[in-house]
């Protein structure tokens, strides 16, 4: 029976090994790739590491396309979009959670509804709109879409029905705080791991857009990551080694992020994930 | 709920106008960028809406009966539908089984977890372009693995059929760990006395996975679900890069109703042609929504949290 249930242990700590490899192996051989000469990429069997470790398909990829420019374009993109959703999450959670007024409910439900809408299904129209307001091609045409995000008034308004007692507010109405002073003082900062959970989703959200910028961005100085890289990889097909050096350029800061942020980010992704 | 009999009339105006000034503006942000376009999606697709063209002549339903009568579309909903399903079959019980021999406790937990959940937050066009390479027919890593098992090469992105293939492969690995994450925090939530009392029953092991775990997941399983149904019908970054440089008809190997929507409207400028192609995926996710609600029965306006 003990040495059943040992065997069995093993076996599924060999399975999960296995799998991890699987999950590593692509992130791996996109290093590998990237250091790789144009002489060894068409080589049967494919060699494992690449012969040298030098810089040069790196530098290349820099003076082939403004990947530094596409970097800025994607944080910009992303923080703007995180900060704007986290203040305006938060305002209207906070409202829909501790406010009483005519026709709260419907509105709320209006909101949650839009919230299993994607945005391929309405972009056509919306696209339509900011051509009126001539923000195609621009950035702000750009961030736009993603200044808002129904589940995150959700998710706050949820958070705040559990975790702040009406007594809290009340008290601060005696004592005279002015309703906007209740909101930025004591309820924003009890919010707190609340709020870090719902800015790595956004952040991750803005980061990795593709369908929104692909269609809004024209000029190469407004692509994103994802845009740019996307181009670049159909411009140049025939030089691996180089796609594969803008592709790790573009997944290293997620990728620090992560190692760093590990804890967190699983933690943030798994309460957001579970509404 | 916050009607109290101590608050006097003054803090109740200062309430109101804190509601008003804080809610409206976001209303209004919401009227332009959510609904305004989503109405408006349905309502183009009534018409012959060419970018270019000056008239946009009110047709009916006659983008509707276009779309089922030409091949492209139907070709993308089958594909899609396909994508959707096959990952769906394959990706739930493969993110159960390790999250449930995760939770179970085992060593390095916590770093198998960061490397199943690594592909989750990595973006998707980086990803796919190294999946493109490593499932190259001539040079791939993924042929040379398989020609360990003696399995000839294959052209994995140029056979329409192992192109679908591919675009499923790789967007599993992609998302395993995120449903993975989500069945983790629901077994989690699951109480030591239902096992423990299965234990004295004599039920252990994979029969109280079956008995206990699984039935007791049910809410989190439609709604993992309903998920990964929702974004397999919305894929588009994999397919447009696994099929952007094939020669020829570029993304006809592997056709995806995003693409569709976006080659009509923003290539053909036909708008109101693809409105009604978005309608329809709409339509798809509108049905699996309700689909859960029902099956999962929790009332999301009651602010209820799903237990952890």
């Amino acid at each position: 029976m003990n040495r059943d249930n040992k065997a069995i242990t093993a076996l599924k700590f060999f399975l999960l090994i296995i799998g991890a490899l699987i999950m590593i192996v692509p992130i791996l051989w996109m290093i590998s790739t990237s250091f790789k000469l144009p002489t060894e990429l068409n080589i049967w069997p494919p060699p494992l590491m690449p012969k040298q470790f030098k810089l040069n398909n790196f530098y290349r990829v820099f003076e082939a396309a403004p990947f530094l420019r596409y970097f800025l374009n994607s944080l910009g993109m992303a923080l703007c979009s995180t900060v704007s959703i986290l203040f305006t999450s938060t305002l209207a959670g906070y409202i829909f959670a501790k406010f009483k007024f005519k026709g709260r409910d419907a509105i709320f439900a209006l909101i949650l509804g839009t919230a299993i809408i994607p945005i391929e299904i309405y972009m056509i129209p919306l696209y339509l709109q900011l051509q009126k307001l001539h923000l195609i091609d621009t950035f702000a045409g750009l961030v736009m879409p993603y200044l808002i995000m129904s589940f995150g008034i959700f998710f706050i308004r949820q958070s705040v029905i559990q975790q702040i007692p009406d007594e809290i507010i009340e008290s601060a109405r005696i004592e005279g705080a002015s309703e906007w002073r209740i909101f930025i003082q004591i309820v924003s900062p009890l919010l707190g791991s609340t709020l870090a959970a719902l800015g790595i989703f956004a952040f991750l959200e803005g980061w990795n857009a593709f369908v929104w910028p692909l269609i809004v961005a024209n000029s190469k100085t407004l692509f994103t990551m994802e845009l740019g890289l996307a181009m670049f990889q159909s411009a140049y097909t025939l030089d691996i080694s180089l796609t594969s050096a803008g592709s790790l350029v573009s997944i290293l800061p997620v990728l620090t992020v992560f190692i760093f942020l590990r804890k967190q980010i699983l933690e943030s992704l798994s309460i957001t994930g579970l509404k | 709920m916050l009607i109290k009999r101590k608050t006097t009339k003054k803090h109740m105006k200062s309430e109101h106008w804190f509601c008003l000034i804080g809610l409206t503006p976001i209303i209004l942000i919401y009227t332009y960028l959510r609904f305004i376009p989503i109405i408006r999606t349905f309502y183009m697709s009534f018409f012959n809406w060419d970018m270019v063209a000056l008239k946009k002549p009110f047709i009916g339903l006659k983008n509707f009966r276009d779309m089922f009568a030409g091949q492209l579309f139907v070709k993308a909903l089958l594909d899609t539908t396909i994508i959707a399903f096959s990952i769906l079959i394959i990706i739930m019980p493969l993110s159960l089984l390790i999250a449930n021999t995760l939770v179970k406790g085992i060593k390095f937990k916590s770093w198998f977890e960061a490397f199943y959940f690594l592909p989750v937050i990595m973006p998707m066009v980086p990803i796919t372009v190294i999946w493109k390479w490593i499932l190259d027919a001539d040079f791939g890593l993924f042929n040379y693995f398989l020609s360990f098992f003696g399995i000839a090469s294959k052209a994995w992105l140029v056979n329409p059929n192992l192109a679908i293939f591919s675009v499923i492969l790789l967007t599993v690995w992609k998302n395993v760990g995120y449903n993975m994450l989500i069945f983790s925090v629901g077994l989690k939530g699951i109480p030591k006395e239902y096992y423990e009392a299965a234990t004295i029953d004599g039920a252990t092991g994979f029969k109280s996975f079956l008995h206990i775990s699984i039935p007791l997941l049910k809410p989190i399983t439609v709604y993992v679900s309903v998920m990964t149904l929702i974004k397999g019908y919305n894929v588009f970054s994999q397919v447009y890069i696994l099929a952007s440089d094939v020669q020829g008809a570029p993304s006809h190997l592997v056709r995806v109703l995003v693409y569709d929507i976006i080659e009509n409207g923003f290539r053909f400028y036909k708008m109101g042609y693809a409105s009604a192609e978005a309608v329809v995926l709409f339509m798809i996710v509108f049905a699996l929504t309700l689909v859960q609600i029902k099956m999962a029965g929790d009332n999301m306006l009651s602010g209820k949290k799903v237990k952890k």
